[in-house]
């Protein structure tokens, strides 16, 4: 017993310790300097997302230092401070108490993923630091009961875009009248796209006449395509993800339904060629944020190969557009005020960024052009581009 | 296409559909009818035996008919292995504890797996062609028929197996009573061990046929259909071997006609509730029968 009391002491001794050393340290040094903005990049640097978070940071230090040889923000430097959120939610949280209260700084673009994001909204909020998310679609990033979050931004458009987007495309552009639906109902991503293509299809002339579900993991879908396929509608649309969707489709072909499929983001995988088969997937399209043809986004492209020696990927194009959302904010509204610079981002308009001409809507959502890709013979080309109305 | 029509299509999905889960449900059940154990790993051993058939055929690069021998054989190892090191030790645990036990090696198969595999889906290469027949308006699709085919194969062989060899003869005296078989001389011990080997390799050759008619595996493929192919073996008689196939195939067949006339999303709903039936309606299920011979 004796032995034990003395190791907690011990032990609580060395805590407070560290603790003390670790407060001291952060009172010390880091005052930055008056002549450069100090801003934070928070990403997955490590962990199993550190492949999106790793793409988008590289994306926003090439925009950092273009902005930086390009002399700067009204003649200071901005200085970036990267921190790790070890692809979890808690420790984003950390990362982000780490970069606000010890590094100062006084813009914080990341994470990467949506979880990520919302874990750490509230710090961010408290210490009224603006955080731009690049890629985190889900519609509760910035915006929580009804209220939007006043410091929190993203350069990504969010998911039910995507819905507006290709029933747009649908109604317009394939001329279709009739479209029928087959949405995962374990999933909001698949849910909320479908009850936003159904409306703006709707509005523009069309109908949806048929709509039916499945189950993330399902494997068989022939007995619900076989009842889609009696609506014998122009389109089909499939807002979900690549596993099931190379089935789908795959099966879809298989039973004979010829008609044109129509999905989003979740397609945006090379795997769905391998599971569908390249013939099945003739005559489907999907949207997604950038595609590497795009002559609007050649400039990035070109810059990011050059600096990093091989091709952006859709984070890292995101990470990119965050990074020219910022500084265009930052050049109208400078680091010293938080209210004007949070502002300012809210004010962007028609700004040109890596990947379209973008402009933040009340909610804090960038209004920008989705790509849609044409699948033909196993390859992808660039179909349209198509900005919603706003 | 009218009434008819449909009806006809959604019958031959509901058979293909139906003879996947009838392949997994025949080892589930034969396992249950000789140690009266709900093995809940078994939906995992199948996935096993599909990433096995999936390296035998990418890496090794070996033709089906091989691949599908190398699955068997070795996921047949491994259910032994997996009998001798966690269920046999409760041999005479209280039912529960050993069913527990199943729940825990279904998780540590699949988790473990995730580990090695990753949880990424793969794709599964296509060796065999896929013809499509159009009969009049009808798709049917040849994988899908060699499925069927397959399943009512291994079921006859099985049958014969369990009816009318000596091996079959000791399995059906260990599930009438383990010890008073062991005293007539039947190594008990031996003939369960057999029992998860034959079983497991069932559900490795179901894993493989999936792969390939599906084209994705993953390591969590197996908890769904062996749910389903749990409901199927019920639905038929526990026990049954050809009460487990007709059970899989009426259970696709009513999955079929749900999603096709009512809708999609009551279809597991559907599955479930059959179970939930039977349970209460007649818990021998289809093919029971008051005695209580099993196998």
């Amino acid at each position: 017993m004796n032995f034990k009391k003395k190791a907690w002491k011990l032990a609580s001794l060395a805590i407070g310790t560290m603790l003390m050393g670790s407060m001291l340290a952060g009172c010390g040094d880091q005052a930055a300097s008056s002549d450069e903005i100090v801003i934070g990049s928070n990403f997955e640097l490590t962990g199993n997302q550190a492949n999106y978070g790793n793409a988008c940071n590289e994306g926003l230090k090439l925009a950092i230092k273009e902005a930086n040889d390009a002399g700067g923000i009204n003649g200071k430097k901005i200085k970036l401070v990267e921190a790790d959120t070890k692809s979890e939610a808690a420790e984003s949280v950390n990362s982000a108490t780490k970069l606000i209260s010890d590094d100062k700084v006084k813009v914080i673009v990341g994470p990467a993923v949506t979880a990520n994001v919302i874990a750490e909204s509230q710090v961010a909020t408290d210490n009224k630091v603006p955080v731009i998310a690049p890629a985190a679609t889900n519609p509760d990033v910035t915006v929580e009961n009804g209220t939007v979050k006043p410091f929190i931004f993203r350069s990504c458009f969010i998911d039910p875009q995507q819905g507006t987007v290709m029933a747009t495309f649908a109604a317009k552009d394939l001329n279709a009248k009739t479209a029928v639906m087959y949405i995962d109902s374990s999933s909001d991503y698949s849910k909320s796209l479908g009850k936003v293509f159904k409306e703006t299809f709707e509005a523009a002339g069309g109908k949806v006449v048929m709509e039916e579900a499945f189950l993330a993991k399902d494997q068989d879908f022939k007995a619900a395509l076989t009842k889609l396929k009696t609506a014998n509608a122009d389109v089909m649309f499939v807002p979900a993800y690549y596993e099931e969707v190379g089935k789908i489709v795959k099966q879809a072909r298989e039973l004979g339904i010829t008609a044109t499929i129509l999905g989003t983001d979740g397609w945006d995988d090379p795997k769905v060629i391998d599971i569908a088969g390249a013939d099945a997937l003739n005559n489907t399209y999907f949207s997604t944020h950038y595609f590497e043809q795009d002559e609007e986004a050649k400039p990035f492209i070109e810059a990011y190969k050059k600096e990093y020696n091989k091709n952006p990927n859709v984070f890292a194009a995101l990470g990119y557009d965050a990074g020219k959302m910022l500084i265009d904010a930052l050049k109208r509204a400078g680091a010293d005020d938080p209210e004007a610079l949070r502002k300012a981002i809210e004010g962007i308009k028609d700004l040109q960024v890596g990947t379209a001409k973008v402009t933040v809507d009340k909610n804090h959502n960038p209004i920008k052009g989705a790509v849609i890709l044409e699948t033909r013979n196993g390859e992808r080309m660039m179909k349209t581009k198509i900005a919603p109305e706003q | 296409m009218d009434f008819t029509h449909l009806l006809v299509q959604q019958l031959i999905n509901g058979v293909s559909l139906g003879s996947i889960y009838a392949l997994i449900a025949l080892g589930y059940t034969m396992i249950y009818g000789i140690i009266k154990l709900i093995n809940f790993a078994h939906g995992d051993i199948y996935m096993v035996g599909a990433y096995i058939g999936f390296f035998a055929i990418t890496q090794a690069g070996m033709s089906i008919v091989p691949a599908l021998l190398v699955s068997m054989v070795v996921t047949g190892l491994l259910g032994m292995v997996v009998e001798k090191l966690a269920y046999k030790p409760l041999r005479h645990a209280p039912r529960i504890s050993i069913l527990i036990t199943a729940i825990g090696v279904s998780f540590f198969l699949e988790y473990t797996s995730m580990y090695f595999v990753t949880p990424t889906p793969r794709t599964f290469p296509a060796v065999i062609d896929n013809i499509s027949f159009n009969l009049g308006s009808f798709v049917i699709n040849g994988q899908q028929l060699m499925i069927l085919g397959i399943t009512v194969l291994l079921m006859a062989i099985l049958t014969f197996i369990v009816q009318k060899t000596k091996t079959g003869k000791a399995m059906r005296a260990a599930s009438f009573d383990t010890e008073t078989a062991q005293l007539m001389g039947i190594d008990s011990d031996r003939i369960i061990s057999l029992t998860f080997c034959i079983g497991s390799a069932l559900a490795a050759a179901a894993g493989v046929l999936v792969g390939i008619y599906y084209n994705t595996i993953d390591p969590l493929m197996g908890i769904m259909p062996g749910l389903k192919a749990f409901v199927a073996a019920v639905l038929g008689g526990i026990g049954i071997l050809p009460g487990a196939v007709a059970g899989g195939i009426i259970l696709g067949i009513i999955e079929a006609l749900v999603s096709g006339f009512l809708s999609s999303t009551f279809r597991d709903a559907a599955a479930f509730a059959i179970l939930i039936l039977v349970l209460l309606v007649k818990p021998s299920g289809l093919f029971g029968k008051n005695t209580r011979e099993k196998v």
